[in-house]
């Protein structure tokens, strides 16, 4: 609708910020505590999803440790799930409740009122990929990471990009109910193609050169080349080749997030249609 | 005292194309009320958005406290506060929650319990927001309004859905808050609100403001009315002359319309005295904010008749 209001702030009203952000994600957490759905959507599913995956023995015929893919998958679709899938539905209902509208009409930004409403979610998912990285690690042998930093930055973006997508996503998204449709393209697309569950290496090359433009790619391409120095087309990096393969994924994940802000900024309402 | 909210020349048109107000100029200094009345759909809410920042306007210029609430909102925000038309609560939150939520965002807020107490809804704290009456949603959104502290307040139908009871703990807040200078800018459809609490309203129909003063400036463009019964027949002539009055007599019942209440109702008085007839009924009315204000949906039958009156 409008574009965002930001005035250059200087550190009094950083702290300002912060605190309205807090108020506002406190809310917003208790509201993620009493939705039941929407928690067992954060803390179940992915959680399912990998257990299932891995009981029909998905990806063991490749050359990636069980439990490197296992926590790769784990990213993926806490990122799908717990971020972009719970987000939906949580910006349509404060839409459709004009929450969002009230909100707007206090001195939180618009940025700011986006921001606090996804932060739950957000820690959810990343509480969660922490976890199951601790425990890989020291209960299932999980091989120190050739490039860790390459992990993180990878997870942060993919946070970034699926925050945005979400809220992008609202404009197909008329109520609650329609998010379980609005955003089946998306999931589908990435749980498939990629590569969390099937392994980039195993596509054909001209699979693999379209598909590796998908949102979620640049993140698994990353978080691979940083716990195991793997790249998408199956060569073993050590740790400071590892920042050069990063390159193109990085690329990939910035046109991302350009193209998120662009397109929040463009088609993202405050309010229901009237 | 300089205009606290000034609006000139304001348009709004939505992306279908409906142009909701069409040229709406008034301005409201400190710690005055100004209410905004208006058939539904005259374009009152449009109205209030746009001031209140929420929306860019096509047309025109707003000004609160000086600036563009709209591209300057960061710094027009903390010192205003909003009562929308529809809440916008969570439905799952409590009372308490919603209001520590909304103060944790506001830069000077006042405390929490002071203001719920203030609007009656200390006894509901730990209420969800889904068991709260409509009246009772009314009363928080008016809480959540007045929390920071705000210098100008905006209010889009504060008593819609409130028993009468609330009504006046509304209206007594409300002047309260007048009273420590607070400047309102009201909408309303109930004109008893307008003549309780307005200093000067305006009366919107189709986008335009046809209407503008005080209740009294207002109301004086609407002819006061008396009305009598007279036995049928009687001698001719059966009324007086009565200059510049417009008389409707079905034969019964009489009614006349008049600028000039005081001289009409001498001139009448006197006639039946002298003639000894028997006025049953009597009655003299000044006019009503409510007659004025229907004179202005009447006058939608007149395409032709011009809309702008000072």
């Amino acid at each position: 609708m409008s574009a965002m209001v930001g005035t250059p702030r200087r550190a009094a009203s950083t702290l300002g910020s912060l605190r309205r952000v807090r108020s506002l994600a406190r809310a917003e957490l208790r509201l993620l505590v009493r939705n039941r759905t929407a928690m067992f959507t954060a803390l179940a599913l992915p959680l399912l999803t990998v257990a299932g995956v891995n009981a029909i023995g998905v990806g063991e015929d490749t050359e990636i440790p069980i439990t490197a893919l296992t926590v790769t998958m784990l990213i993926g679709f806490a990122l799908l799930y717990v971020v972009y899938y719970n987000l939906v539905t949580a910006y349509v209902a404060r839409r459709e409740e004009l929450v969002l509208k009230r909100l707007r009409v206090g001195e939180l930004t618009d940025a700011e009122i986006l921001g606090a409403t996804a932060l739950p979610s957000v820690v959810v998912a990343m509480v969660q990929i922490a976890l199951a990285w601790a425990v890989a690690s020291v209960a299932f042998g999980l091989a120190a990471p050739v490039n860790a930093i390459l992990v993180v930055v990878g997870v942060a973006i993919g946070v970034v990009i699926f925050v945005l997508l979400a809220a992008a996503s609202t404009a197909i998204t008329r109520n609650v109910e329609m998010a379980q449709v609005s955003t089946l393209p998306l999931l589908f697309a990435c749980m498939i193609f990629s590569g969390m569950v099937v392994p980039a290496e195993t596509m054909p090359d001209t699979m693999r050169d379209v598909v590796q433009f998908l949102p979620l790619s640049p993140v698994i391409d990353l978080v691979r080349l940083g716990l195991t120095g793997q790249t998408p087309a199956g060569d073993t990096v050590d740790f400071g080749a590892s920042f050069s393969e990063a390159g193109f994924p990085l690329v990939i994940a910035s046109l991302w997030i350009g193209n998120g802000v662009a397109a929040v900024r463009r088609w993202f309402r405050w309010e229901p249609r009237a | 005292m300089g205009a606290v909210i000034e609006v000139t020349d304001l348009r709004r048109q939505y992306a279908g194309g409906f142009e909701a107000v069409r040229g709406a100029t008034f301005s409201v200094v400190r710690g005055e009320l100004f209410a905004l009345l208006g058939t539904n759909g005259a374009g009152k809410t449009s109205t209030l958005e746009v001031v209140e920042g929420l929306a860019r306007p096509s047309g025109g210029r707003v000004r609160v406290l000086g600036r563009d609430p709209h591209t300057d909102r960061a710094a027009v925000r903390p010192r205003i506060g909003v009562m929308l038309q529809q809440g916008g609560f969570p439905a799952d939150l409590t009372v308490a929650e919603t209001a520590a939520m909304w103060a944790g965002t506001l830069t000077s807020p006042r405390p929490v319990g002071e203001v719920l107490e203030l609007v009656g809804l200390n006894h509901r704290v730990g209420v969800t927001i889904k068991q709260l009456s409509g009246g009772e949603r009314r009363r928080l959104d008016l809480a959540l309004a007045v929390l920071g502290r705000p210098e100008v307040l905006f209010l889009d139908e504060p008593t819609t859905g409130l028993d009468p009871e609330s009504r006046r703990d509304t209206w007594a807040l409300v002047r309260s808050l007048l009273d420590d200078g607070v400047t309102v800018l009201l909408t309303t459809h109930y004109l008893d609100e307008a003549e309780e609490l307005a200093d000067r309203l305006a009366i919107m129909h189709r986008g335009r403001i046809v209407r503008e003063g005080t209740v009294a400036e207002v109301v004086a463009t609407q002819p006061a009315t008396v009305t009598f019964e007279l036995a049928p027949g009687g001698g001719p002539p059966r009324l007086p002359d009565l200059a510049g009055a417009l008389v409707v007599d079905d034969g019964g019942k009489v009614v006349v319309h008049t600028d000039t209440l005081q001289p009409t109702l001498t001139t009448l008085l006197v006639w039946a005295a002298e003639r000894g007839v028997l006025l049953e009924q009597l009655a003299a009315r000044p006019a009503s904010l409510e007659q004025a204000f229907l004179a202005v949906a009447d006058e939608a039958d007149a395409p032709n008749q011009t809309e702008v009156l000072a």
